[in-house]
């Protein structure tokens, strides 16, 4: 973090520069990248430590619960939501919605036909899979912010209908979802990390950790693909893209798929931990704070967002201590963020070389407005 | 389904149907002011309204008004308008300058500014709910739901045709929103400010070599689209009669909602995506029960966008008009 700081501006000048590390870790051969892959994985392992949860979790808050209520859904989300977001240039503010699919769908098949875990997470995947196809077929010819406001309806939707429906019990929801079945009692350093019970939130934390890390490989491999490809194409310019053979509406759909299943998986995570969900646990809050962490990370950068939704959802948790004005704080923490670094703390390279372009894909907020005294700060920015 | 519940209800749904969509329409009118010049979903426009019900029943509480009717009731309307639309318009133009000049000055993208207006919304919110209410009215963050206890209001019915009956709240509320329509159409068609809106939404660049004073004219709608947002939280607050710090968000996306509806950038569209989204939602309660009344609207919203991608009336300020 500390890094990210020197990026900007002018910072070029000075010589060991973090754009420089990145230029050359861009160039770095596999044998160089596996074993930093590898460290950071061990590093991942052991976060839920008491000694890291000392600084990050003091006040008494448990540490490894907050990791994995908190933190690593969030992360998972925010992985999710960048491949519609950051990769394909798309507005969703009812990302929640697919969240609230994985849940329910585990919550009733559990509940009712005593599916598995792993049974329903298939099925949820498939079904927020579904839903993603479902919400975009009709809707992913209407452009920019006609398809943020629709999506913002398609969560209000879906939440409401939880809510007033007696199938999934209304507003009170679903109580007694099942853990996640024990796989194995094996004890390492003092965790059972395939052990899932109520007290020990760090198999939890493991699990989601695995689903991170298969998802930042599917989709670090989706965008060196055509697919990825395909995205950044209709990101930058749809009417290009369009015109130069790449079928927009299809790749569009794919996105919207694939971020919906990575969604919907989280859900699933997040039933089976807390054991019961309603529909307040969907609020429009939630996916405006993980598209908040997309953008606050450097939308299209899988590290950027990381980190992005790890301050999101740790800042609020931290700062308990403040009760009330915690939010507040927040609240102006994300306005000043975006005043004072709005291209996000970690950028992608391929981003950054668009926003320096002036419209950074999705187009820059009056750039056109921003009078003549804008001309050389709107220069310096881009670079 | 309920079909016999539709056809009795029809008339009284129809009046309150317009009633809400009036105050719909004129949030909208925020919303897509602000759409029109900088391309910005202005979460934060919620926000505002719920600042100006604040406002609203501050005067109620300052003048102590604890039944007001007839004439009474048209003077107190006026008088919250007035105190709410100030509050609400300076409030919205301290906004801009905080939360958005410095983007737009960087040039940043508008995923950017969304996100710095969805952090000024939660701002808002937060500085309402945990300070500022128990500081000016002395109550605990979920109070604020009118600490009067009592009703304010004297309803008395004004209009009776046989089936149609409107009270006088209702009345004041459609009234009241219609005039203050009227008035931003000839604030934007007449006056000079208003070329200066509507030549910058059709094209900034053009705009400022003409000697349009950028700022300026963002200043302007953010106050115009404040004062709208106020207006509407005093008519709110004199047909609902309370006041709560999380008020603004459902009517928020309603409101954008039925900018979307007719047609964002569009003045004419707002009023036309108001009503018929007041009406679609009272006749939807009533057809389906009133708990799918907020679904009901969402789903006109995403079936009008399947058929008409920009809107019932089509997009931009420019073009109307208006």
């Amino acid at each position: 973090m500390n890094l990210t700081k020197k990026d900007d501006g002018g910072a070029r000048s000075a010589g060991w520069s973090f754009d420089e590390i990145r230029d050359r870790w861009a160039s770095a051969s596999g044998i160089v990248r596996w074993p930093v892959y590898l460290l950071l994985v061990v590093g991942a392992l052991f976060l839920p430590s008491e000694a890291i949860g000392s600084f990050m979790a003091p006040g008494g808050s448990d540490w490894p619960t907050m990791l994995s209520d908190q933190i690593a859904i969030y992360v998972l989300l925010a992985l999710g939501l960048n491949v519609v977001v950051g990769m394909a240039g798309l507005l969703d503010l009812g990302y929640v919605a697919f969240y609230a699919v994985g849940g329910y769908t585990i919550a009733s098949f559990s509940t009712k036909y005593g599916w598995s875990f792993w049974e329903t997470l298939v099925l949820a995947i498939l079904f927020s899979a579904l839903a993603g196809v479902i919400l975009g077929a009709p809707t992913l010819r209407l452009r920019g912010d006609y398809l943020a406001i629709v999506t913002l309806g398609f969560g209000e939707i879906v939440k409401r209908t939880a809510a007033n429906s007696s199938y999934v019990n209304g507003p009170r929801g679903i109580q007694d979802i099942p853990h996640p079945p024990t796989l194995s009692e094996f004890e390492i350093l003092g965790v059972q990390p395939l052990k899932y019970g109520l007290l020990d939130s760090r198999p939890y934390y493991y699990l989601l950790l695995l689903f991170i890390i298969v998802t930042i490989v599917f989709v670090k491999r989706m965008e060196g693909s055509r697919v990825g490809r395909a995205w950044a194409s209709i990101r930058e310019d749809e009417d290009a893209a369009e015109l130069m053979g790449v079928p927009t509406f299809k790749f569009k759909l794919a996105a919207f798929a694939i971020g919906a299943a990575i969604g919907g998986s989280g859900g699933v995570v997040f039933a089976a931990k807390q054991s019961s969900i309603n529909p307040n646990n969907f609020e429009f809050l939630v996916s405006a704070l993980i598209l908040a962490a997309v953008v606050l990370g450097g939308s299209g950068n899988i590290p950027g967002v990381i980190l992005g939704a790890f301050v999101v959802a740790w800042l609020p948790e931290r700062f308990r201590e403040l009760k009330d004005y915690r939010m507040l704080i927040f609240g102006f923490v994300l306005v000043l963020m975006m005043v004072f670094r709005p291209e996000g703390l970690w950028p992608s390279r391929r981003r950054k070389a668009e926003l320096a372009e002036g419209t950074g894909g999705m187009g820059s907020m009056g750039a056109e407005v921003a009078g003549p005294e804008s001309a050389g700060t709107s220069a310096e920015v881009g670079k | 389904m309920a079909f016999d519940d539709f056809i009795n209800q029809f008339w009284p749904s129809t009046v309150d149907g317009l009633a809400l969509g009036a105050i719909y329409a004129l949030v909208a009118l925020g919303y897509t002011m602000v759409y029109g010049v900088l391309r910005l979903i202005n979460f934060a426009h919620a926000d505002i309204f719920m600042v100006g019900t604040f406002a609203a029943l501050w005067t109620v509480q300052t003048l102590g008004v604890n039944s007001a009717g007839g004439l009474g009731l048209i003077g107190l309307a006026v008088l919250m308008s007035v105190v709410a639309g100030l509050v609400s318009g300076g409030g919205a133009m301290l906004l801009e300058v905080l939360a958005y000049r410095p983007l737009r000055k960087k040039g940043a993208s508008r995923l950017a500014a969304l996100i710095s207006a969805i952090g000024a919304s939660i701002l808002i919110q937060q500085l309402f709910g945990t300070v500022i209410i128990r500081w000016v009215f002395g109550t605990s963050k979920e109070g604020g739901k009118l600490p009067l206890n009592e009703h304010f209001v004297d309803r008395s019915t004004v209009i009776d045709l046989g089936p149609i009956e409107v009270s006088n709240d209702k009345l004041i509320v459609f009234v009241g929103a219609v005039l203050m329509m009227v008035a931003l159409d000839q604030f934007v068609n007449r006056t000079k400010l208003g070329r200066g809106i509507r030549s910058t939404a059709q094209d900034p660049e053009t705009a400022v070599l003409m000697g349009v004073n950028i700022d300026r004219v963002v200043s302007v709608t953010f106050l115009v689209g404040g004062v709208m947002a106020g207006v509407a939280a005093a008519l709110y607050f004199l047909r609902f009669e309370q006041a709560w710090y999380l008020t603004g968000f459902l009517l928020g996306i309603k409101a954008f909602t039925a900018a979307v509806l007719g047609g964002i950038g569009n003045l004419r569209g707002a009023l036309v995506g108001g009503f018929s989204l007041g009406l679609f939602e009272m006749y939807g309660a009533s057809l389906f029960g009133s708990q799918w009344r907020d679904v009901v609207a969402f789903s006109v919203l995403i079936l009008v966008l399947m058929f008409r991608p920009t809107g019932i009336l089509g997009e931009s300020l420019q073009r109307a008009r208006a």
